[in-house]
């Protein structure tokens, strides 16, 4: 009903954890195909720290990383952003649903009579 | 500073908190509301206690059949209820559910949290054996970037 990929969506997760990781993403929101070098400017840490980060990205499949001539150029890759989030709007739905029925049966229903 | 998924509903209910409780832990009365919009309980077993447990068997319109059990970890009458979520198509991906129940004015305000999703120590276990891989491809491409 709610449960697939679990590894993937582990890795999804535990990427976005990481407050860096997640600006990182933000800026390639706005600026996508940048350099690593280009990306990694602003960031307040060595070129291999911000490279680590773009490990777990890449290993969590929300970037890829390819050669462009010289450059390296980091791309945002929707997938899997998208399939963590329809993943934890299945459970919102499945709740939603839930608390409207809870709601529908109480209201509508008599108190069920205690048994003796 | 970590950052896990959960999702959040709030619902304002007009009964009183003695009887929504009571639907959430009375197989009889949770068999008449429990899961989402095409989908019946088919049979639900609820040990109605702190350290008990409940399992419920779902079936969607559709013919799909799910099953889902839990312990509560707390049980407060008509105050909390605390619960692990897993279906028993993967039980070890154990998720939390919590559930307040507080009385206002028109009658019993529901709030439901449910969290744990994600199993920490994979979710940030990058040592994989291709991420070694990846950084001696990020050094080669780092010379090749900044030249």
């Amino acid at each position: 009903m709610v449960n697939h990929q679990p590894a993937q969506l582990d890795r999804v997760f535990g990427a976005l954890t990481d407050p860096t990781r997640r600006a990182l993403l933000a800026r390639l929101d706005k600026e996508d195909g940048l350099s690593i070098s280009e990306l990694a400017q602003p960031f307040e840490m060595s070129l291999p720290a911000v490279m680590k980060h773009l490990d777990v990205l890449e290993g969590a499949g929300l970037i890829a990383r390819q050669k462009n001539g010289r450059k390296v150029e980091c791309r945002l890759t929707a997938a899997p952003m998208e399939d963590a989030m329809s993943w934890l709007a299945r459970y919102a739905r499945f709740w939603s649903e839930s608390l409207d029925r809870l709601a529908a049966y109480l209201e509508e229903a008599p108190p069920m009579e205690k048994s003796p | 500073m970590s950052c896990m998924p959960s999702v959040t509903i709030v619902r304002r209910i007009k009964a009183p908190p003695s009887r929504v409780f009571e639907a959430w832990t009375q197989p009889e009365a949770l068999m008449r509301w429990f899961g989402p919009h095409r989908t019946r309980v088919e049979s639900a077993e609820v040990d109605a206690r702190p350290g008990g447990g409940f399992t419920v068997r779902l079936l969607e319109d559709n013919g799909d059949r799910h099953q889902v059990s839990g312990t509560y970890t707390e049980f407060d009458p008509e105050r909390l209820l605390v619960f692990t979520w897993a279906w028993v198509s993967t039980p070890e991906r154990e998720s939390r559910v919590m559930v307040t129940f507080r009385p206002v004015p028109e009658g019993t305000e529901v709030t439901l949290i449910h969290d744990r999703f994600v199993d920490p120590v994979s979710a940030n276990n990058h040592r994989r054996g291709w991420t070694e891989s990846f950084e001696r491809l990020g050094e080669a491409f780092t010379e090749a970037d900044t030249a």
